[in-house]
């Protein structure tokens, strides 16, 4: 009987779990963006011939989706970033104007003088770059303490707080830079941007290593929690004894510095700044990509990995595009869609209209 | 002694930061005719409002939209896409100028409505749906045509040259057509139920429908009209440049929402003029004038300065607004810092 009982339960119970798991796994947050991911690759599979192929040229590997890691790098910097403000209940619209600022600023420090050593002609740096990169981290970090002053110190809305350096932030960039574009001719510089270690793009590894330490920080301390309860909640937080406003403050020069470090990036990319272009509309691509990644922007609960793959989704439907042939323009379109789409589906009243149309 | 509580009392005063706004209006002028020769002579001040015609019609929009508690990024999108359908139509589809108009309007109208619809039926932030209505317009401009198309049809080019003259000064049909949006936006936001609604949500959501305001229809018609006056704008800005273009007009947003917020609403909504956003145009349009003066000056101390002054009239409204958490008696300027850090949840 009991044994009877027990072959019984155990498949019983054994394909009882394994239903759990699945629809666990299926509501696990990160399916959906995982999905739209794998199918715009199966998208490029089906009609970018050789996409997934992967060269080594000068020791480097080349190939369609080194290539969109490397352009997507800035992104997922910036969107990490952006995850925390908006984890907060904040935004910062004032990325791209980082972005510019940050450029100047190594772009006039590091510059490039041709002098000829032994007669040979050679391009050396105005100030040592270390100090050059040290001036424009700098320069980003003043804006994230701006940004954070403003949201934190005085409790202006952070669209509003940010928009001002939004607005100002580009304004400043085309004084350093004069409103011209500068030029950089230092070689060194370009290795941030343009440089590969072991075959891969050097901008990958700083991604990388942002991401790792940021997943880390708040796995293994107490902040990944507090920033959630700050967004879940201000008020309860403070009273419950966070320091609410040292840690939004923190999360606005956290921003700015990954801004800033995709500044230098995008600079030594196109080995200048351009002040006007630099970053533009960064902004907006980083929120999408949070967006994307299943952040709520209402906040709380936030996803580094979501955001990274949210980058990552958004440089392959820019790549999709233009290797479709299809005029680059369109991508605002469909970008738009995909805001909307994304927005709608996080949207509890929505669901419940498409679940009373169903029925 | 007297003049100190007069002027706190006059703080508390709803028409305050509108009144601040005009009187840094006066100064600005009078500085500026300090230091330029035929800075204050009526035509300059004329020309601010030919040169900004368009930007003060969107503005007029943008602060129904702030007054209710809400932002609209997609105004200056709107604005370019209607210069491109509208060339678009009278170019090579050759319509009627009256019935392109009459489009663009609808056109601009309903792509608000749509927005509005969006953001009070599924409850979704007004940033993020007027964010991607930004690049839905931009992008449909490019769908159009990524080149400029040239408008010359008889009477877009006589809007765009005519000259109403009096007195030995002249302003344009513009000028007209956005002084008509201002003086029916001023009645519609002070005399009529629609207006009182956009007041009362601005001032909170939960009592306006409490008290039975029709939540839903108001802010729906409020970004309807935005998109609508974007609309207006963009036809204006098509009478100024004689083309439609998916790049004219970037950042007209940013400039509007300078302009509402300098002319003196409180961007937490419920709170402001309609007629202060005039001033607020003005005083963009000045620092421009002054900057042209000055010659010397490029640019980009447009945008420096607008942060500036978008900088210094944020923090006076906070300051404004947790001097009137004090002037409340038990304890309530204590809770300053929990308005701050609830002040923020409001937007975004």
């Amino acid at each position: 009987m009991s044994a009877s009982m027990d072959s019984k339960l155990i498949p019983d119970a054994a394909t009882h779990a394994g239903g759990a798991g699945w629809t666990a796994l299926l509501r696990h947050p990160l399916v959906r963006p995982l999905a739209a991911l794998a199918l715009l690759l199966l998208i490029d599979f089906l009609l970018v011939p050789g996409f997934f192929r992967l060269e080594i040229k000068d020791g480097h590997l080349y190939g369609a989706l080194i290539d969109i890691v490397n352009r997507a790098a800035p992104l997922m910097l910036a969107a990490l970033g952006m995850t925390l403000v908006i984890a907060t209940r904040g935004v910062d619209i004032s990325v791209g104007a980082v972005v510019a600022i940050s450029g100047a600023v190594a772009a006039i420090l590091i510059g490039g003088k041709m002098v000829v050593v032994n007669g040979v002609p050679e391009y050396v740096s105005n100030v040592p770059m270390v100090w050059a990169l040290a001036a424009a981290m700098g320069a980003a970090l003043l804006c994230g303490a701006w940004n954070g002053v403003l949201v934190a110190g005085l409790g202006l809305q952070p669209i509003i707080a940010t928009l001002i350096l939004m607005v100002a932030g580009r304004g400043l960039a085309q004084l350093l830079t004069d409103g011209q574009i500068v030029t950089v001719y230092y070689k060194p510089f370009f290795f941030l941007g343009g440089g590969y270690l072991f075959g891969l793009p050097f901008s990958l590894y700083i991604a990388v290593g942002m991401f790792l330490l940021l997943a880390l920080l708040m796995k293994k301390t107490a902040l990944g929690l507090f920033i959630e309860s700050v967004g879940i909640n201000p008020v309860a937080s403070r009273l419950a004894g966070i320091r609410t406003a040292a840690l939004i403050f923190f999360v606005y020069m956290f921003c700015s510095a990954c801004a800033g470090l995709a500044g230098l990036m995008i600079a030594s990319n196109i080995k200048s700044a351009d002040a006007n272009n630099a970053g533009l509309l960064l902004e907006l691509d980083a929120i999408l990509a949070v967006t994307l990644g299943g952040t709520s922007l209402a906040g709380g609960k936030f996803s580094l990995v979501g955001s990274v793959i949210g980058a990552l989704i958004i440089q392959t439907l820019t790549y999709t595009i233009y290797s479709l042939g299809v005029p680059p323009e369109v991508n605002m379109v469909v970008k738009s869609i995909v805001v909307f789409l994304v927005c709608l589906s996080q949207s509890p009243q929505f669901r419940r209209m498409l679940r009373m149309s169903k029925s | 002694m007297m003049l100190v509580s007069s002027l706190r009392r006059a703080s508390h005063a709803p028409w305050f930061t509108s009144m601040v706004t005009v009187v840094l209006l006066v100064i600005m002028l009078l500085a500026g005719a300090a230091g330029y020769d035929g800075f204050l002579s009526p035509q300059v001040m004329l020309n601010l409002l030919i040169d900004n015609a368009f930007l003060l019609v969107v503005a007029i929009g943008m602060s129904f939209v702030i007054l209710s508690g809400g932002i609209d990024l997609s105004v200056g999108s709107v604005l370019a896409l209607t210069t491109m359908v509208a060339a678009f139509l009278l170019q090579h589809w050759h319509w009627p100028p009256l019935l392109v108009m009459v489009t663009v309007l609808l056109m601009g109208a309903g792509f608000g409505a749509a927005m509005g619809a969006m953001i009070h039926y599924f409850k979704l932030q007004a940033f993020i749906v007027t964010l991607a209505g930004m690049f839905l317009a931009r992008g449909l401009c490019y769908l159009i045509s990524i080149d400029s198309i040239t408008i010359d049809d008889p009477f877009f080019t006589a809007m765009s040259q005519t000259r109403i003259e009096f007195a030995g000064l002249f302003i344009s049909p513009s000028v007209v057509i956005a002084l008509i949006v201002l003086a029916v936006a001023i009645w519609m936001a002070h005399g009529t139920r629609f207006g009182r609604a956009v007041y009362a949500i601005g001032g909170s959501e939960s009592s306006a429908m409490l008290m039975g305001l029709p939540v839903a229809r108001t802010k729906v018609l409020v970004y309807a009209f935005s998109g609508f006056c974007a609309s207006v704008g963009g036809l204006l800005f098509s009478f100024y440049m004689l083309s439609g273009y998916g790049l004219h007009a970037q950042g007209v947003e940013l400039d509007a929402i300078a302009a509402v917020v300098i002319g003196g609403t409180l961007l937490t909504g419920g709170y402001g003029y309609v007629a202060g956003t005039l001033t607020g145009v003005l005083i963009l349009g000045v620092i421009q004038t002054l900057i042209a003066f000055d010659g010397s000056l490029s640019s980009w101390w447009t945008k420096i300065f607008i942060g500036a002054l978008l900088f210094v009239f944020c923090v006076a409204q906070r300051i404004i607004s947790l001097g009137a958490l004090r002037g409340k008696p038990a304890g309530s300027a204590k809770a300053a810092p929990v308005g701050a850090s609830a002040g923020f949840s409001k937007l975004s």
